[in-house]
């Protein structure tokens, strides 16, 4: 794989990767504050503005408040200034200067509202359109075209092309069941290429041929295989590539936008729920620089249809070896005479909270189980019925602690047991960023992963963790010499039976070299989540003391859990699960609680770096269902334990009283170094003398696709399973073989 | 066959020119307060001539090119320093070959900015010579018969701009040129003169040969250094310059063949010298490749700022069927614009005489055409390979190069409502400065031309296939094969009245 560094020298944002690429030729300092760049100023429009160093043309056009049209221009992007849209004049040049191409020059003066800057925009706008089709009726981009916006401003009414030898006619792609193709829309802007060269690492996708014949597509003919592809359909400005899911399933003006959080990995990228009535016709995401920045993945993008398939809609209470659809009132009581029934008494009242499992629901459940006598509160992982090998007392041991744009920082990585690409698609891009851009090392232990950056691999289990520690191997010497050095550590490590010696062994090095790794400004010690839930379970201690752990449950309680083991739950324990789909979890149980899914509720949602945010309900719950909170308290009434809180507001107090982090909301909360290391202290003091088992660290995560109840109910994942996970035809290409059969 | 006649042309002319600047002399007597004796351009002696062995007919190796005075002193040249050489060729008054004619010792002289020796990264010096544009054949001369000169060059210029290395761009169909220019370079390693300590002056310098393609735009500098970078050949961006961050993301000059050939010429002899011919600001001699309707196409070097005119006439035995057959002349290679017979005979051949005359040197190109050239045809042509070369990147040069062909096609046939004219001719100025680089200037331009000197021949031509076909409507649609049973927008211009260029 090549370092492509031929964009350094451009003009890029002034984001963080400009700030890091400016960083490489004056060294890094040891304050975390990046250097403060110089400002220049210059005049746009008569306006002076004022604007950090470096800054493209446009940037400053855009903070002097005049709009520049665009195209190929994205700020996260390389600059590539072929769509010629964004002309202004500048004093002094004799020709219009395309904008997002020239650096902003102290003391110019530039227009963008002139004749010249006018006809110029109106010249290439009657170019961009003489080959693209009329088609905005039957476009699904038409409402969030750029081109069609910037036509209105820039177009003429009439056409002059008028040319006998007709349109430009481009034979359509196929990129796979996600990204929809119809070519002949395409401006080659080459934004798509662009994203999948620098951020997704899909190196195949790029232009052929040259002049008008110029495409775009796979050089070799293969789907585009990332596991951000969806990413191409935002930045397409025209649409060239639209999602195949969402094909003539709404028109943007009828959707109603809420603004939410994902769940499908634990990095909880902020989304936006596009709905119509009860149903969740898209999502898209939004940006916040912190956490997800522009992009999403395709899971959380296109797993929205399984939403609608396998619900739970009404309570369920098994008779005999059925489900027969209950009253709530019904399903209650049920629970309550099982509970009775099972003469469960303390600890062997057993709650296992899933992936799925909001904050909210999760509090209520671990106090009803506190009041009715037992600390036997499980998670629904591999070993989850025993207490976390890292704790939960001190929270740096188990959360995200360089946090995500931290990541662009580090200038050495090494990962464990981890596969990000797998686990936090998003965050695996800001690796790619980094590595690509920077002179980033990345070490891995663990099982081979395919990753979009170079690594070097150090070997598969703890023994190699051992040897590392050493420092003799040549990745080990650059990790030590770098000067923010970041160790991400897998989830799966806490499941692996050399859980023990691994955080032993890893909290011993983090003390050793402390003064890279732990510094007040740096914790270079980050466990990467990746369930949604897990982060919040730690924060609100929703773990298992040793002596419940040891203790056979009589009555189960499954929140959300649906990877439980089905050998794990005793035969005549009386389970109950909550949750809103039809699941491995709906299958263990004697009564069906029905539930609302994540854009159903408003909740909070912790993500791995410890950062509470606010998911909001886009649609009503289906059917019966409830919020997941409400089912608990009304449960705690009919069980006769009942909790103090009335509404959500009362919850989050409650909340409030375990963790303010939980309500401090959009922020995380450093660990101070001191407390960071103590808690590493304690960790290597409890796990001393544990034995290496020498056992691969295996990938949590074999089908991205395919991760929760949502994503297995969804078609277009499981059309992504076959497609991407097993090479096959994912289903609708095989029709006359020929390519356009799959955009029908 | 035609190395052979044209070399005795230039003798044969050599002499001729001796006899008419006589003649001059004599034809200013009777003033009393003498003007300045109106000094006459052309007729460059033989004993002036930089490349002697244009037409390969001595060993190209590098014995003859030793004895033709290549390699001479080199070392000395050297050991002046990097400063001396840019003064050198500042002082002579070079300009770029390549077309765009910028000043070479102020360019070279931008690779020397102050603190340049701090600066870690290596230096290069890259050569085009990818000589793509329709008509030119001046570099491949070089690179066949006189290929030391080059390689000299490349050190002289590379010492001058203080280059680790130098990168030779030579076109793919070059491969003979290819072979003879690696042959020199092998030469020139094993006789010491590149390499580790080139030529005993303890600088080191590397030349290495790399063949193109053969697309145009890889002539295009940016374009030329990212296809030499293994990517596909578009242009870049600029700003950032090549001499900020060019090859390999390190500090670049592009130089043309010829331009770096005549440097360590112009070093030996001094830049006065070379400053000597031409006029002001056009000083030098210059290979000009006349092709087309002269009886002796030939490559010739002369001296710049001479005739237009005399150059057809002393070298290429003239037009074909005389003078005043001539219908134009395209002074500067495909992408310049065309010339009528009457400012071909005033014209001087160089870069501000021609730009005076809105046309350009170019390459020095010169494309004769008499009349029986279809004028039309001719620079349709030229829009087909301007449509074929484009890259494709921006949007003006992409989309606007097809559009113009479409409709220079049509205007062949005169398949075209005369209105469509002053279209063509917003279509090229809207795609002239548009563009990244300067192929969609160079593809708007002939066009330009030809509606500046030969409208009534298209206008002609449209009324013809009117009279023959009936009105035509925009876009070339014939107006009675049009469906009159759907509603014809009005923008179709097919119930126009025709504009009749005569009345």
């Amino acid at each position: 794989m090549l370092r492509i560094v031929s964009t350094v020298s451009r003009p890029s944002s002034t984001g963080r990767l400009g700030k890091v690429v400016g960083s490489q030729h004056s060294r890094r300092t040891f304050a975390s504050t990046s250097a403060k760049q110089a400002d220049i100023t210059l005049t746009v429009d008569g306006k002076e503005v004022t604007v950090p160093q470096g800054s493209a043309l446009i940037q400053a056009c855009e903070a002097a408040g005049a709009t520049i049209p665009r195209f190929c221009y994205h700020e996260r992007l390389a600059i590539a200034g072929n769509c010629r849209m964004c002309l202004v004049e500048v004093e002094r040049s004799p020709k219009p200067v395309a904008s997002c191409a020239m650096p902003a020059m102290p003391g110019s003066k530039v227009w963008t509202n002139t004749p010249l800057v006018h006809e110029a925009r109106e010249g290439v706008m009657e170019f961009l359109l003489a080959n693209h089709p009329l088609d905005c009726p039957v476009c699904d981009q038409a409402g969030e075209c750029d081109l069609q916006d910037q036509a209105m401003r820039y177009g003429s009414d009439r056409t002059r092309f008028h040319e006998i030898t007709g349109k430009r006619a481009v034979e359509n792609k196929d990129l796979g069941p996600l990204v929809k193709t119809s070519m002949n829309r395409c401006i080659q802007c080459t934004r798509c290429v662009r994203f999948a060269n620098e951020v997704a690492g899909v190196e195949e996708l790029g232009t052929t041929g040259r002049g008008n014949d110029l495409q775009i597509g796979m050089y070799v003919e293969k789907t585009m295989d990332s596991e951000l592809s969806g990413n191409v359909v935002d930045l397409c400005p025209v649409g060239a590539l639209t999602s195949k899911p969402y094909a003539f399933q709404a028109r943007p003006w009828e959707l109603k936008n809420t603004e939410s959080i994902d769940v499908m990995d634990a990095l909880g990228s902020n989304i936006r729920v596009d709905s119509r009535g009860v149903q969740v016709m898209r999502i898209q995401p939004r940006t916040n620089d912190d956490v997800n920045e522009e992009w999403i993945s395709d899971k959380t993008r296109f797993a929205y249809d399984g939403l609608r398939f396998q619900r739970l809609t009404t309570p369920l209470v098994k008779e005999g070896d059925r489900f027969v659809s209950a009253s709530w009132e019904d399903a209650l009581a049920a629970i309550a005479k099982g509970l009775t029934a099972s003469g469960a008494q303390g600890d062997e009242i057993q709650a296992i909270s899933g992936h799925l499992a909001d904050t909210e629901a999760m509090v209520a459940l671990k106090d009803l189980v506190n009041r009715l006598g037992s600390d036997n509160l499980a998670l629904d992982q591999v070993g989850g019925t025993a207490p976390p090998v890292h704790g939960v007392d001190v929270r740096s041991n188990y959360l995200f602690n360089s946090t995500i744009p931290g990541v662009e920082e580090a200038d050495a990585i090494l990962l464990i047991g981890t596969n990000p690409r797998h686990e936090a698609a998003v965050l695996n891009s800001r690796i790619r960023k980094s590595w690509l851009h920077t002179g980033l090392e990345v070490g891995l232990i663990g099982e081979r992963i395919d990753t979009t950056y170079g690594y070097d691999y150090l070997g598969g289990d703890a023994n190699a963790l051992s040897e590392f520690m050493t420092g003799k191997s040549e990745f080990a010497k650059k990790f030590k010499a770098a000067k923010k050095p970041l160790i991400i550590v897998g989830s799966a490590v806490a499941e692996h039976p050399d859980a023990a010696a691994t955080y032993n062994a890893l909290s011993r090095y983090v003390e050793l070299n402390k003064s890279t790794l732990v510094t007040p400004e740096w914790n270079g010690f980050s466990i990467l989540q990746r369930v949604a839930s897990r982060p919040a379970a730690y924060e609100i201690g929703f773990v298992p003391s040793k002596k419940a752990s040891t203790t056979k449950p009589k009555f189960v309680y499954l929140l959300n859990a649906d990877e439980v083991d089905p050998k794990s739950i005793p035969q005549d324990a009386f389970v109950v699960y909550q949750g809103h789909h039809g699941d491995l979890g709906a299958q263990l149980a004697d009564v069906c609680l029905p539930a609302a899914a994540y854009t159903e509720k408003s909740t909070t949602w912790v993500n791995t770096e410890g950062r509470s945010q606010l998911g909001r309900s886009a649609v009503p719950p289906p059917g019966a269902s409830r919020e997941d909170w409400k089912i608990i308290r009304a449960l705690s009434e009919v069980v006769g334990s009942p909790l103090p809180y009335e509404d959500v507001l009362e919850i989050r107090d409650r909340m409030w009283e375990i963790s303010p982090t939980l309500v401090r909301y959009d922020v995380t909360e450093p660990t101070s170094a001191e407390v960071a290391l103590a808690g590493l202290k304690a960790l290597s003091v409890r796990t001393t003398g544990a034995k290496i088992s020498g056992a691969i660290f295996q990938k949590p995560i074999t089908n991205f696709y395919q991760t929760d109840p949502i994503s297995r109910a969804s078609v277009t994942m499981a059309q992504c399973t076959r497609s991407f996970v097993k090479g096959e035809n994912y289903g609708f290409s095989d029709i006359g073989k020929a390519p356009e059969a799959a955009f029908a | 066959m035609l190395k052979a006649s044209s070399s005795r042309s230039i003798l044969r002319t050599s002499v001729s020119s001796g006899l008419s600047r006589s003649k001059l002399k004599l034809s200013a007597s009777f003033a009393t307060v003498a003007d300045p004796p109106v000094r006459r351009y052309g007729g460059l002696k033989d004993q002036d001539r930089i490349f002697t062995n244009l037409f390969c007919k001595h060993d190209h190796g590098l014995k003859g090119a030793q004895s033709r005075g290549d390699w001479h002193k080199t070392k000395d040249i050297l050991l002046k320093g990097d400063s001396w050489i840019i003064q050198t060729i500042k002082d002579s008054g070079l300009r770029g070959r390549g077309g765009a004619g910028f000043p070479s010792g102020l360019k070279w002289s931008f690779m020397n900015k102050p603190g340049w020796e701090k600066d870690p990264r290596p230096r290069y010096l890259v050569i085009n010579a990818d000589e793509g544009e329709p008509g030119t054949c001046k570099d491949r001369e070089i690179l066949r018969g006189d290929p030391h000169k080059l390689i000299e060059g490349c050190l002289v210029a590379g010492r001058g701009m203080n280059a680790t290395a130098a990168y030779i761009y030579i076109r793919g169909e070059f491969y003979q040129e290819a072979s003879h220019v690696q042959q020199a370079i092998h030469e020139a390693y094993a006789a010491g003169l590149l390499g580790k300590d080139a030529c005993g002056s303890g600088y080191s310098f590397d030349v290495y040969l790399h063949r193109g393609a053969g697309a145009y735009i890889c002539g295009e500098e940016t374009a030329l250094i990212e296809s030499l970078e293994g990517k596909q050949g578009k242009p870049r961006l600029k700003p950032p310059f090549p001499a900020d961050v060019g090859l390999f993301g390190c500090p670049t000059t592009v130089a043309n063949v010829e331009t770096v050939a005549v440097a360590p010429t112009i070093c030996r002899r001094g830049g006065s010298w070379f400053a000597g011919f031409g006029r002001e600001r056009n000083q030098g001699t210059k290979l000009f490749c006349i092709s087309g309707h002269v009886n002796n196409p030939c490559v010739v070097e002369e001296e710049m700022s001479i005739p237009l005119k005399e150059l057809v006439e002393k070298h290429c035995g003239g037009v074909t069927g005389g003078w005043d057959n001539l219908l134009g002349i395209i002074p500067g290679g495909s992408s310049v614009p065309v010339l009528p017979i009457n400012t071909c005979a005033e014209v001087l051949m160089d870069y501000d005489s021609l730009k005076d005359a809105q046309s350009g040197l170019g390459t020095g190109a010169v494309i004769v055409m008499d009349k029986s050239t279809d004028i039309v045809a001719a620079i349709s042509r030229f829009a087909q390979f301007y449509k074929h070369e484009s890259c494709g990147q921006c949007t003006p040069c992409r989309e606007g190069t097809t559009w113009m062909m479409n409709m220079m096609d049509r205007m062949v046939q005169g398949r075209s409502h005369s209105r469509e004219i002053d279209m063509l001719l917003e279509l090229s100025k809207q795609i002239e400065g548009r563009t990244i680089c300067a192929l969609g200037d160079a593809a708007a331009w002939p066009i330009q031309g030809l509606m500046r000197h030969f409208r009534p021949v298209v206008e002609e031509r449209i009324a013809r296939f009117r009279v023959d076909n009936g009105p035509v409507a925009f876009g070339g649609q014939l107006v009675n094969e049009l469906d009159k049973t759907f509603a014809i927008p009005d923008n179709m211009g097919a119930h126009l009245p025709e504009v009749n260029p005569r009345t």
